[in-house]
């Protein structure tokens, strides 16, 4: 496909411990296109997480390392990449932000000083122009007073308002690619609106795609186009997220949509909020063949013999199951 | 940072250096016998100089009397006469610190700019093999005790090469370039005797702040904005890593002046440290009391500057 | 505050994002054993503790294996090198070093244990009773806790030991009234880092679960403390202990360098390097064994020190 953005194949990011190997993302294929939102979903700890990281290659090696696998950006592969050519794809064409605005904002220097710096390194200008481009920034973000925010440092900033910061220094140099690494997660309800229609408008402003990392199943109805859902380690279903919803194959994609609490359902006594039995598999051994199995309703005798590939059932819609 | 802080932390130091003098007092007045009875002893001495202290100190006035009295004249300077060296003790001691403060100024220089590359090139290549040896060598530097360091330099630079004289002396017969050149000359074994100790510790310090905050979220912000790695090691971890390391080094003051008095000791560096020990073993009260109340107050006086350090490097905290 | 950038010293820092994905051990293990598997894998930590072990059981059995006064005068035999019949050498009263430095080898032993122990009681109690009460006894008691660490520990302990020196020979006798005021005072200038430690730990475990539990449970304040707090403050409290032990050594022997430890006739390690620095030219061994044993004995303990911080660690990765 032409306009391809991102094409992770097979990745495998473990992690040596002293016990052995934490498979945390082993063998995921995930693609993004151009100006798409594409969600990633799963519990904590089913690597989604680590798979963006892997994207800028932000994993300390060691303990991680890439066992196998290509993340191709535009057809190009970043695995081998030095820090030295990743430097020129971090930020300018390939943005992150995290989950914890709290301490995601370096704490000894100002807003202002910290945005500038991504926006006179890429962009080359002066130390003035730069301050001047991330006061720009700020109040493309709705932050209030501007010119004066920018010389506040980041604790004189709530929680929401960081996110903001944040958002305004991934945008700065205009990405091709923004990964949200479960942005709302940390904040309040209502800021946590605030902060997805703020990607919103910035997508529409600058036409970037998102890769939208959370474990929130309603946050993706609203704001994505595509979905793969994620468990230990590896993709389970991918699929455009109308049949995702309408349609989904893989049981645990299906417990996933179940646990939603809804309004219109919650009205009968009968339908209890439902929740997914037992908890996500040691990704130090992880168990042989299908790996939700354990916890799976209509787990069979092949389900833990060898692990189910994606295959596709429908245009764009792949499940790694037997049924 | 603002001025508020700074007048705030002022006025913390104040108490802590009230607190300091009780304890050194009270170790004073729970001294069994009358500390001046040594006096009475001393042929040298007329009485009426004895009976003149006596009365000065107070010694027959309730504590908390006695107390003021020697507080308030330790305040004004009047620290007593020195029967040893025959002059004032305020004096005396004026006289000698200038020597203690430059090497233990320069030693700690000499740590600090030794131990902070050491301790971040540690760190941001933990167990490897630079580190390890790196580790190994600061717990020896840690483990040395400073009269054993010294010793062992004396033997190797002094007795066996015969590079560098083991005996500082004051009275240099030289002029211009060479006087200065002997006076560093005779200061490095000093000097590196204090450093080295120094710097073992601060390489620990240094190691494990920066392995402390590298792994903070907002250096792998500072990655993922592409800036490159060594401008991500200066820029956001190594100055935040400083913070507590300020703090640290402020805590290990008073184990510096405890090295500077056993190295002054060893080289006969005429500093108060080894006015201290001649004190003692002379027992000259007034000069022991006045030498340790100034260390006392350096060390606040050093623990202040540290939180004004601390709350410059720290934006957070003069906001509070 | 988040964000903040806490040093190891305290008592809780936070995981690392990596470690989020490191999940629980498939094999349980009892922490005791875990943490002696990790201790195990600490090389020189396990070097250190057998070097410990060689010069403890050197000392204490040694004079039985080689008994020679430690005060026979030769004047014949005086600042000999190491030979068969003084395998350390003789100092300048030909008095056998071997001998000497097994007798200042338990009087340094003695005063490390010892003032570690004094250390530990004063620092625990200080900060169980500051982690426990809140408000203006717990402020009170940092206080104070901070202006010890301010102050001059040399200056001080040479003060003390210059004022109270005579009286305590008098009550104790020479070597009892020496040692005693040396571990009361080198412990009661050392309590401060581990105060601080159990009042954070008890900060911080206040409000886990399990202390919650037992709270609900009625559990008194004292057994609280005894059955579920201390205990977890426990592994920290170890370390620094382990570590008061090689700073009181070197206490000790300063004191004894300096002339103001334990009486000129009494060999320890420190007051043989006294002897010993005049005579630097011509008889170096005298010097060198016993700074190089003080050495030795400190670096041994903090290894050992070090071993066991990063066994109590579990946060470590390879």
């Amino acid at each position: 496909m032409a306009d391809t953005l991102l094409d992770i194949r097979g990745l495998k990011t473990w992690f040596k411990v002293e016990d052995g190997m934490v498979r945390a993302v082993d063998g995921v294929d995930l693609h993004i296109d151009r100006g798409e939102t594409v969600g990633v979903v799963g519990e904590s700890g089913c690597g989604k997480t680590v798979t963006a990281r892997s994207v800028l290659k932000l994993i300390d090696m060691p303990p991680g390392r890439f066992e196998a696998g290509q993340i191709l950006w535009q057809g190009r592969d970043l695995i081998p990449l030095d820090q030295g050519e990743m430097n020129k794809i971090r930020a300018r064409e390939i943005a992150i932000i995290f989950q914890e605005p709290m301490t995601s904002l370096n704490p000894v220097y100002t807003v202002g000083d910290q945005i500038a710096e991504v926006i006179a390194l890429h962009q080359k200008l002066s130390p003035k122009q730069a301050m001047a481009g991330a006061a720009e920034m700020l109040r493309l973000v709705n932050i209030p007073n501007p010119q004066k925010r920018v010389h506040d440092y980041p604790h004189q900033f709530s929680g929401g308002m960081r996110q903001r910061v944040m958002i305004a220094m991934a945008l700065s140099c205009q990405p091709k690619l923004l990964i949200a690494d479960e942005p709302t997660t940390a904040l309040d309800v209502t800021i946590q609106a605030q902060i997805l229609e703020l990607m919103h408008e910035m997508k529409d402003k600058f036409g970037m795609a998102i890769m939208l990392i959370t474990h929130a199943m309603g946050v993706v109805a609203e704001t994505c186009q595509r979905v793969t859902v994620m468990y230990a380690g590896k993709v389970v279903e991918e699929a455009p997220v109308e049949a995702l919803f309408a349609d989904p194959r893989h049981p645990y994609t299906q417990g996933l949509i179940r646990s939603i609490p809804r309004i219109d359902r919650a009205v009968s006594r009968q339908a209890r909020l439902e929740s997914i039995q037992g908890t996500v598999p040691s990704l130090l051994n992880p168990p042989a063949g299908c790996r939700f199995a354990a916890r799976c309703k209509y787990a069979m005798d092949i389900c833990t013999q060898g692990i189910p590939p994606l295959k596709e059932v429908a245009p764009g819609h792949r499940v790694a199951c037997v049924l | 940072m603002n001025r508020q802080y700074i007048i705030r932390r002022i006025l913390i130091a104040i108490p802590s250096l009230l607190g300091i003098s009780v304890i050194l007092f009270g170790v004073l007045a729970m001294a069994p016998g009358d500390p001046f009875e040594e006096l009475a002893t001393n042929p040298a001495i007329p009485p009426e100089v004895r009976m003149a202290l006596r009365a000065k100190f107070g010694l027959d006035d309730p504590v908390w009397q006695r107390y003021l009295h020697w507080f308030s004249a330790m305040v004004q300077g009047d620290w007593g006469f020195s029967f040893q060296s025959r002059m004032d003790v305020d004096r005396l001691i004026l006289q000698r610190l200038p020597v203690t403060l430059i090497v233990i100024g320069a030693s700690q220089l000499l740590a600090i700019s030794v131990a902070i590359p050491v301790g971040v090139l540690a760190a941001i290549k933990p167990y490897s093999i630079f580190d390890q040896i790196a580790s190994t060598f600061a717990m020896i530097g840690f483990s040395l005790p400073t009269f054993f360091t010294g010793l062992v330099l004396i033997l190797v630079f002094s007795i066996q090469l015969d590079w560098l004289p083991f005996v500082y002396r004051a009275d240099i017969n030289a002029t211009g370039w060479a006087f200065y050149g002997e006076h560093i000359k005779q200061s490095i074994m000093p000097v590196v005797v204090l450093g080295l100790a120094q710097a073992g510790t601060l390489v620990r310090f240094m190691r494990s702040s920066v392995l402390d905050v590298i792994r903070l979220d907002y250096v792998t912000t500072a990655r993922s904005k592409g800036i490159g790695e060594r401008k991500v090691i200066v820029r956001h971890v190594v100055r935040n890593a400083l913070i507590p390391v300020v703090t640290l080094i402020a805590l290990q003051l008073p184990a510096v002046f405890g090295g500077a008095i056993v190295t002054e000791q060893i080289f006969r560096v005429p500093g108060i440290g080894s006015l201290l020990i001649a004190a003692i073993l002379a027992n000259d009260t007034p000069v022991v009391m006045g030498i340790t109340f100034v260390i006392s107050c350096l060390v606040v006086l050093f623990n202040l500057i540290a939180d004004i350090l601390y709350g410059w490097l720290d934006p957070r905290i003069s906001f509070r | 505050m988040a964000g903040s950038t806490p040093v190891s010293l305290s008592a809780d820092a936070p995981a690392s994002p990596q470690l989020a994905v490191q999940p629980r051990k498939a094999r349980s293990i009892s922490p005791a054993l875990e943490t002696w598997r990790r201790f195990r894998r600490h090389t020189l930590a396990v070097t250190g503790a057998i070097v410990l072990l060689i010069l403890v059981s050197g000392v204490l059995l040694g004079p039985y294996v080689w008994p020679v006064a430690i005060n026979d005068i030769d004047f014949a035999a005086k600042l000999q090198g190491p030979s068969l019949a003084h395998p350390l050498g003789t100092d300048d009263l030909g008095q056998d070093l071997l001998a000497r430095m097994m007798y200042g080898g338990r009087i340094s032993l003695a005063v490390g244990f010892a003032a570690m122990l004094v250390a530990l009681t004063v620092g625990v109690l200080v900060g169980s009773v500051a982690g426990m009460a809140s408000g203006w006894l717990d402020a009170a008691l940092m206080w104070l806790t901070d202006l010890f660490l301010a102050l001059p520990t040399l200056p001080l302990l040479l003060l003390v030991m210059y004022l109270f020196r005579d009286s305590m020979k008098k009550v104790l006798g020479v070597e009892g009234g020496a040692f005693v005021l040396i571990v009361v005072v080198i412990g009661g200038l050392r309590w401060m880092p581990v105060a601080r430690l159990v009042r954070a730990q008890f900060l911080s475990l206040r409000e886990k679960e399990f202390v919650e539990a037992a709270r609900a449970l009625g559990a008194s304040k004292v057994r609280q403390v005894v059955q579920h707090i201390l205990p977890n403050a426990l592994g920290p409290v170890i370390v620094v202990g382990t570590i008061d032990v090689a700073a009181a050594i070197i206490f000790e022997s300063t004191l004894s360098f300096l002339g103001l430890g334990f009486p000129s006739d009494v060999p320890t390690w420190g007051s043989m390097l006294r002897d010993a620095k005049d005579y630097l030219d011509i008889a170096a061994h005298w010097a060198l064994f016993p700074g190089g044993a003080i050495f030795l004995t400190v670096l041994a303990i903090n290894f050992i020190g070090d071993g066991l911080r990063d066994a109590f660690d579990p946060r470590r990765v390879l």
